[in-house]
């Protein structure tokens, strides 16, 4: 694949025809990950669709965040991490050996719990991406920072004082600053791990409806603890249990019909 | 009686507080009064502009340049060793480096800094110019060059240990958040972790350019005590520190001016590492509140 390939061209999305045939933008099989000896995914498979928004949802160190962070191969940095299986995305498998796990993490953004912008500017935040594929063009960039912060619906705050630290916007803010520094990488899958766990509702509500509009263009993960949250803005829901996939299958059907006894008692609050 | 415990432990931990307090006031003052006495005999004007330092020769002269020049030589050789070696260690120690090679490397690295300096001293005069000599044939027996060289060693753990610990603490989600768009390590390292413990590593060079400048043995031992205004580091020199041991383990006569000399060159270097030491303290008072 051309991931492997030359390093700068961005051809990571395979031919259209054939990711349109098979629906499927992320395809896991048998994903198992351990810490040490710790097994904290046990082999799990799954298929994601693309232009949707999946949730994750399930009790606290279930291994939600784990497996999401499998699809930009965030834990490779982590001591004693080991997985086995295969994640494709458009086909490739990301964990072959011959993958550039830069190039895949500007197809895969990341949107982290806590919002973590850079102690730099707001410019600067949206910028670092594109400067790090050596994009240097002052133009491009400006037009790229406000296209990337219009799509994060924070343009409209920010426009006169992109100099300010970023440090100095509110929560709220700097999490959709944070998305916005994702979108300008322009990648195809967004993980969002937990986005709005430190927000108000306010910021909460404006973060959920972004969501909603960017599915169009993104695949979007969501890990979230917020039953209602899932339901609003997701089109499937995935339970999972202590490594384990329990449920998967769209969000309606799994809110109002679950199939298995104990995804029923997770989301209606009797047990996690 | 436990009440009597309290109040007495009190006292005392407020006793030694005051009396290093009192100790540090002591000493500024000796300092003040007897440089002041200087003063009252050489015009500072000729202090800090005449370029030779002669007060132990028949024909005196007070500037300070020459010491002042000889101290600024072999900090700066010193520092232009310490830092880019320093702070590679730290960045490979803090990015790169596994967990366990960095909890046995560091303390190793901070023993640097305990080899008494006497040591470096002879170890700069008896092996590195012997050894410098054999590249620059023209390299004097005493020069700023080994000793500047072999301090810049000495000051390696000031810099790395200290900027380790700022770029350690730059939280994990920054450097996450920079790898989530593509960036490599080395990228991240250089333009995130860098920049945003960029106030604990301005720290960590002052403290080692406070520390070279107020570095004694190794100048007395291996620079040389001829007061020279240059900035040749193959030529023997003279710093402050160096030239204070001089004079001291010298018979000067107690209240002469030659005496007191010591006093005017000492509260020159006071001024120099206590406005350092501000600096640093400022510092690293906004940046301990950064990331809480
Ligand atoms: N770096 C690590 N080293 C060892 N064990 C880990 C590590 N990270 C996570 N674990 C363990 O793996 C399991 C899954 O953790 P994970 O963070 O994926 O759970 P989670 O479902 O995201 O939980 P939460 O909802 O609290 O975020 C937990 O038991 C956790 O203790
Ligand atoms: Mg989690």
């Amino acid at each position: 694949m051309e991931l492997v390939a030359e390093k700068n061209t961005k051809n990571f999305t395979m031919n259209k025809e054939s990711e349109q045939e098979s629906k499927t933008k992320i395809s896991i099989k048998n994903a198992r990950v351990w810490y040490g000896d710790f097994e904290a995914v046990k082999g799990i498979s799954m298929d994601i669709k693309p232009n949707s928004v999946t949730a994750f949802i399930g009790p606290s160190g279930c291994g939600k965040s784990t497996f999401l962070r499998l699809f930009n191969r965030m834990n490779d940095y982590i001591d004693g991490f080991r997985m086995e299986g295969k994640i494709k995305i458009d086909g490739t498998n990301i964990y072959n050996k011959k993958i550039h796990v830069e190039e895949l993490r500007k197809e895969v953004g990341m949107v982290f719990q806590k919002p973590n912008p850079f102690p730099k500017s707001i410019y600067e935040n949206v910028a670092y991406g594109l400067k790090i594929q050596g994009i240097s063009d002052k133009k491009v960039l400006d037009s790229r920072v406000e296209k990337a912060l219009r799509q994060a619906d924070l343009w409209e705050e920010v426009k006169d004082d992109l100099k300010k630290s970023a440090l100095a916007l509110s929560g709220g803010q700097q999490q959709r600053l944070c998305i916005a520094r994702t979108l300008a990488v322009e990648p195809s899958i967004i993980l969002m791990d937990e986005p709005t766990s430190a927000l108000d509702p306010i910021s909460t509500a404006k973060i959920e409806n972004l969501i909603f509009g960017l599915k169009e263009k993104y695949t979007i993960i969501i890990v979230t603890h917020n039953m209602q949250q899932a339901s609003r803005i997701s089109d499937y829901t995935a339970f999972f249990y202590i490594g384990e996939l329990v449920e998967y299958s769209k969000t309606k059907t799994l809110f109002t019909k679950p199939e298995k006894k104990r995804t029923e008692n997770y989301i209606t609050g009797r047990f996690g | 009686m436990r009440k009597f415990k309290e109040g007495f432990i009190e006292k005392t931990l407020l006793t030694s507080a005051l009396i290093t307090v009192a100790v540090t006031i002591g000493i500024v003052s000796v300092l003040a009064f007897e440089a002041v006495r200087f003063f009252k005999e050489v015009s500072i004007f000729d202090f800090f502009t005449d370029s030779q330092w002669t007060p132990l020769f028949t024909d005196k002269h007070y500037g300070i340049l020459p010491l002042l020049s000889g101290t600024f030589l072999t900090s700066a050789i010193a520092i232009s060793v310490a830092l880019p070696i320093g702070l590679s260690i730290s960045i490979y120690l803090s990015e790169y480096a596994p967990k366990s090679f960095r909890k046995t490397v560091k303390p190793m690295l901070e023993l640097l800094a305990a080899i008494p300096t006497v040591v470096y001293g002879f170890f700069a005069l008896i092996i590195v110019t012997p050894y410098l000599q054999g590249i620059f044939p023209n390299l004097s027996g005493f020069n700023s060059l080994s000793a500047g060289l072999v301090m810049g060693i000495m000051i390696i753990p000031f810099i790395s240990s200290i900027s380790e610990d700022a770029l350690h603490a730059v939280p994990r989600e920054l450097r996450e958040a920079s790898y989530g768009m593509g960036a490599t390590k080395l990228q991240t390292a250089f333009k995130v972790v860098v920049p945003a413990a960029s106030s604990g590593i301005i720290v960590s060079i002052i403290l080692a350019i406070s520390r070279a400048i107020g570095e004694t043995m190794i100048v007395a031992v291996a620079a040389g005590q001829q007061p020279r205004l240059t900035l040749n580091p193959m030529v023997p020199i003279e710093t402050i520190t160096a030239y204070i041991v001089q004079v001291s383990l010298g018979d000067v006569q107690h209240g002469s001016i030659e005496y007191r000399t010591i006093f005017a060159a000492g509260i020159t270097l006071f001024a120099f590492t206590f406005v350092l030491n501000t600096i640093s303290y400022r510092i690293r008072k906004k940046y301990q509140s950064k990331y809480e």
